[in-house]
């Protein structure tokens, strides 16, 4: 997928300014936040579990190399294989060549960030293939060559009546304008896709090196049947998802229904281990693993290996206000929100992403609710410096930084220079605020600047001791 | 030219600033099986299966025997008035069928409207049920029909995951191709969050539960 992060600004006024998504973006706000909340509150050891999961996972990343290399033996024991890629153009070779082998003609896809990631459908749709998206959510976008807005919920930005529309142009009439019908004319067209697939693509939301398995959690079934009824079974997944044990696995999913979509547990957990065996009456005849790097095993040797925790559950998008505002297109990546402002410019590059780490108010929900704990606007507030070491932040900027180290180091200037601001602010000021300020018309346009009192805090402080 | 497996591992190796693991780290690494919190309750197991089942949409019907089954499920189909056919996993295929059934043991067909399947286990923490791939429980069964009627005998049900763990390693065989919990029917939030059953998997499943 082709990265559009530099136009973060344009495409947030944009997404401002643009009503079905507002009126789609205003639905989906309270629902999830309210959910987790309530999921939250009713386990007595959700925090306990937090932590545990924080320090679980930065166990296993600490030998993650041993885990991999365990994982591996144990599918090739299993009958399936793994596959090794360095970044994005190497997974797409990889199954592309998997695809080709066979012969493959239609691809069905279960949810998967991480082919979101290494652009999987624009290269198989290229060599010629039908690549199908059988997640509802992914379909509709699909059908709206789109890319997802959120991780969990792809097409959180659509209102139902766009949905309605979509299916008219993809199915044909009569159009449906009930959730139900709607739903059900997805269900009947994928159906048969299901049965003709040659090639089923998922993701992992955990590998685990016990046994060889490959887990996913659906609440619609889709990934299952993508799987299950394909000739071959790809499995596209980060080198970070491996845990060691079935029982560490547990207590990651302890967390992920409940922080993604405020559930207990999604309706459909699955753990798939090789291709079909013998006496087996269904089940895929080839099982592969592509095993995707992309910059990760860099974030490990660096101070944003936490974000390497991340178990994608889309909670800390969900509490964002900045995310709530402009949804997931804006962002111009795969990733979205808090974890795809760090994610984006690690993986992308810092130049290709500036806007993104600076789009944050460091109000610091996303950490709050994290349920790995990543704290994230710490990580935002380190890419940060990098840009600013980097010389990627605007002159003006550094400049202005820099003037303001230069006074704020040194009182005596600083208070001649407070004592001249606070007086000059109020002078300017009408009834007691100011509706435009230097430099600073972009925060003025759209409220007003209280003035300062005319006298600093320290000048307050002194006259006020003096009188008691 | 090296491969991107042994480049990705000497990535890794730098990024952990170390070399790989002496064999007797890795020994110890895996010998190391940390039990993790687990949810605290007193509540009945068998109670607690059911509620949290009924929870998400899912129906819970009792017996007292496995003969007793293939009655329940008659009374089942007949109630939402599928055809006189199902597939069956050959767990479940020494039970008395009714004679007129067009029954088989193979994989579900795209038209297939009934299936019946006998769980490995039911996790009463959140009420889930183990379902284990093979010739005794395809599992198309579990995802393509719009009806699926789970077998579970009480007495397997146990209090959290990692007691399903310990069934799952002492099973002939070890685990399975798929292992696949099912915690109630298949559902989507995906238009406008407005939960919908019946997305991509079965619109209703059915326990059946065997004596306790």
């Amino acid at each position: 997928m082709e990265i559009r992060s530099k136009e973060f600004k344009e495409r947030a006024v944009f997404a401002i300014h643009d009503a079905s998504l507002q009126q789609a973006l205003g639905k989906a706000r309270g629902g999830f936040v309210g959910k987790r909340a309530q999921q939250a509150a009713e386990l007595p050891e959700f925090e306990a579990l937090r932590e545990e999961a924080k320090n679980r996972k930065n166990a296993i990343l600490g030998h993650l190399d041993h885990w991999l290399e365990r994982y591996e033996a144990a599918v090739t024991a299993a009958g399936g294989q793994v596959h090794w890629a360095r970044d994005a153009a190497e997974a797409r070779e990889i199954i592309l060549g998997i695809c080709k082998r066979v012969g493959a003609r239609t691809v069905t896809k279960g949810k998967s960030m991480v082919s979101e990631e290494i652009g999987l459908n624009e290269a198989l749709i290229e060599h010629g293939m039908e690549v199908v998206e059988t997640d509802l959510g992914e379909y509709i976008i699909q059908l709206a060559h789109e890319p997802p807005s959120h991780i969990i919920a792809p097409a959180v930005h659509k209102t139902k009546d766009q949905v309605s529309d979509l299916f008219v142009a993809a199915h044909g009439g009569p159009r449906k304008t009930e959730v139900a019908d709607l739903v059900n004319e997805a269900r009947q067209v994928l159906r048969d896709k299901y049965f003709r697939s040659d090639v089923g693509i998922t993701g992992g939301n955990y590998l685990v090196a016990e046994t060889g398995s490959s887990v996913i959690v659906t609440n619609e079934g889709n990934g299952d049947l993508t799987q299950t009824l394909a000739k071959v079974h790809i499995v596209t997944s980060g080198i970070e998802r491996v845990v060691p044990t079935l029982d560490d696995v547990t207590l990651f999913l302890r967390l992920l229904a409940r922080s993604a979509t405020g559930q207990e547990t999604e309706t459909y957990t699955t753990f798939s281990t090789g291709p079909r065996r013998a006496g087996d009456p269904d089940g895929p005849e080839e099982y592969h693993v592509v095993l995707v790097d992309n910059g990760r095993s860099k974030m490990l040797g660096g101070r944003f290996r936490e974000m390497l925790r991340c178990i994608r559950c889309g909670a800390c998008m969900n509490h964002c206000p900045v995310y709530g505002s402009v949804g997931g297109h804006a962002y111009g990546w795969v990733y979205p929100g808090p974890m795809g402002s760090v994610l984006t410019p690690l993986i992308k590059g810092l130049d290709n992403a500036y806007d993104l780490p600076n789009a944050c108010t460091l109000n610091g929900r996303c950490a709050s609710v994290c349920p790995v704990k990543i704290p994230l606007p710490d990580l935002l507030r380190e890419l940060r410096h990098l840009q600013h070491r980097q010389e990627l932040s605007p002159a003006i900027q550094r400049h202005a930084l820099t003037a303001w180290r230069f006074v704020a180091t040194r009182p005596k200037l600083y208070r001649a220079g407070e004592w001249i601001a606070v007086r000059l602010l109020k002078a300017l000021a009408r009834n007691g605020s100011l509706r435009k300020f230097p430099f600073a018309e972009g925060w003025t346009a759209a409220r007003d600047l209280p003035a300062p009192a005319g006298k600093s805090f320290i000048e307050q402080w002194k006259s006020r001791r003096g009188q008691s | 030219m090296s491969t991107a497996r042994e480049r990705i591992l000497r990535d890794l190796h730098i990024a952990l600033k170390r070399g790989p693991l002496a064999a007797e780290q890795r020994t110890a690494l895996d010998a190391e099986r940390p039990a993790h919190i687990r949810p605290a309750f007193d509540e009945d197991l068998i109670a607690r299966f059911v509620r949290k089942f009924e929870s998400r949409s899912g129906t819970v019907a009792r017996v007292a025997t496995l003969a007793e089954v293939p009655e329940a499920v008659e009374q089942y189909r007949t109630a939402k008035g599928l055809p006189p056919r199902a597939a069956i996993g050959a767990a479940l295929a020494g039970l008395a069928w009714p004679q007129e059934w067009a029954i088989h043991h193979g994989a579900a067909a795209i038209d297939e409207t009934l299936a019946l399947s006998r769980a490995e286990t039911g996790v009463a923490e959140t009420g889930s049920l183990m379902l284990c791939s093979g010739p005794e429980s395809p599992t198309t069964h579990n995802f393509v029909p719009d009806d699926h009627v789970v077998v579970l005998e009480a007495a397997k049900v146990v209090r959290h995951f990692e007691d399903a763990w310990v069934v799952l390693r002492q099973r002939p065989g070890g685990i399975p191709r798929a292992t696949n919990f099912v915690s109630g029917p298949s559902r989507t939030a995906d238009v406008e969050q407005t939960i919908q059953l019946g997305a991509h998997g079965p619109r209703r499943v059915h326990v059946i539960l065997v004596g306790g």
